[in-house]
């Protein structure tokens, strides 16, 4: 049961290699405290543990709930068609307290993207497509909420805490 | 619990102090009843935020939502207004739990946690009985509904 489909692949964004043993799926929100809890537990092991695992990051937008949660995950996509979706990501969750659209092109700006490609990103909507067709896959996968994890294709049912403890030695 | 093949017994439930919704009224759609314990308790609350995510999703699948709980119809009235919900909640209210135990859901004063998809002949299509304490999301919905439209 509550199994990732579809899988990752070259599609999505990943850190880590490709062959690790443990691969982390997460799916988030960039609104939400909990995900931004998560980013900053997330951010250690990637410290700590670097080559061990493979993170990989798909939107899970609660749009209803949260009022810049879809406008950030289209930032962040924009970003990555400069090649910068990861330094977006932390990005809007260092400033996620802050977080409305002025922020979103403060950060490109910071980010030192090409503020008019960015722009026009935002808008394009093969981007949106993309975010939903995460969240459509989120549900598919039975995701409940954010964040929600799944570890090599499993959604994981505890603390997602407890992770680093599968990871290989 | 009513199970895939049963008929889904009709029923009238206030969706707000000044408006009923009546089951047999949206034949010709799916409808997805989502009976759960009570407004405002944490798991709840992520479980119908997340269907309010999902509401054009379920468009596309012809089918409409309508959540249920023993709450009243003004409790069910803050709830979706704080919660933002753009679906109906339905008051099991008078007699309390009347239609919960109708589908067989009803336990200790409370509706469970139970999804039911019912097709556009008003024949119960695939239920389920989550765990009390677990959001049981919505891919077993989305499932349901795309037998529905394959067969």
């Amino acid at each position: 049961m509550a199994t990732l489909t579809p899988a990752v692949s070259s599609q999505d964004h990943t850190l880590g290699p490709k062959d690790a043993a443990i691969e982390i799926v997460e799916y988030g929100d960039f609104q939400c405290p909990f995900c931004r809890e998560a980013y900053y537990i997330i951010k250690q092991w990637l410290d700590e543990y670097e080559n061990r695992f493979r993170f990989v990051f798909r939107h899970f937008p609660l749009t209803e709930a949260h009022e810049y949660a879809l406008d950030a995950a289209l930032s962040a996509e924009a970003a990555g068609r400069q090649n910068r979706f990861w330094d977006m990501h932390d990005a809007i969750y260092d400033d996620q307290p802050a977080l409305n659209d002025g922020l979103l092109v403060r950060l490109a700006k910071t980010l030192d993207l090409d503020l008019h490609k960015f722009s026009e990103d935002v808008e394009d909507k093969s981007l949106l497509i993309r975010v939903n067709d995460d969240f459509e896959s989120g549900v598919r996968s039975g995701v409940n909420g954010t964040p929600t994890f799944f570890v090599n294709g499993k959604r994981y049912n505890g603390d997602y805490k407890d992770i680093p403890s599968m990871f290989p030695r | 619990m009513l199970q895939k093949g049963d008929k889904a017994p009709d029923f009238t439930l206030s969706a707000t102090p000044e408006r009923s919704v009546t089951l047999s009224n949206l034949r010709g759609k799916n409808v997805i009843l989502a009976f759960y314990p009570a407004d405002w308790s944490p798991v709840c609350s992520d479980q119908m935020t997340l269907y309010n995510e999902m509401l054009k999703y379920f468009e596309k699948y012809n089918a409409e939502l309508l959540g249920i709980s023993v709450d009243g119809a003004w409790c069910h009235k803050a709830f979706a207004k704080v919660r933002q919900l753009n679906f109906d909640l339905l008051s099991d209210f008078e007699p309390k739990g009347e239609v919960s135990r109708l589908y067989g859901v009803y336990d200790n004063g409370i509706s469970q946690r139970a999804l039911f998809v019912i097709d556009a002949n008003g024949i119960i299509q695939w239920s389920y009985l989550s765990p009390i304490g677990e959001n049981p999301g919505a891919d077993g919905i989305i499932k349901a509904l795309e037998d529905i439209k394959s067969n």
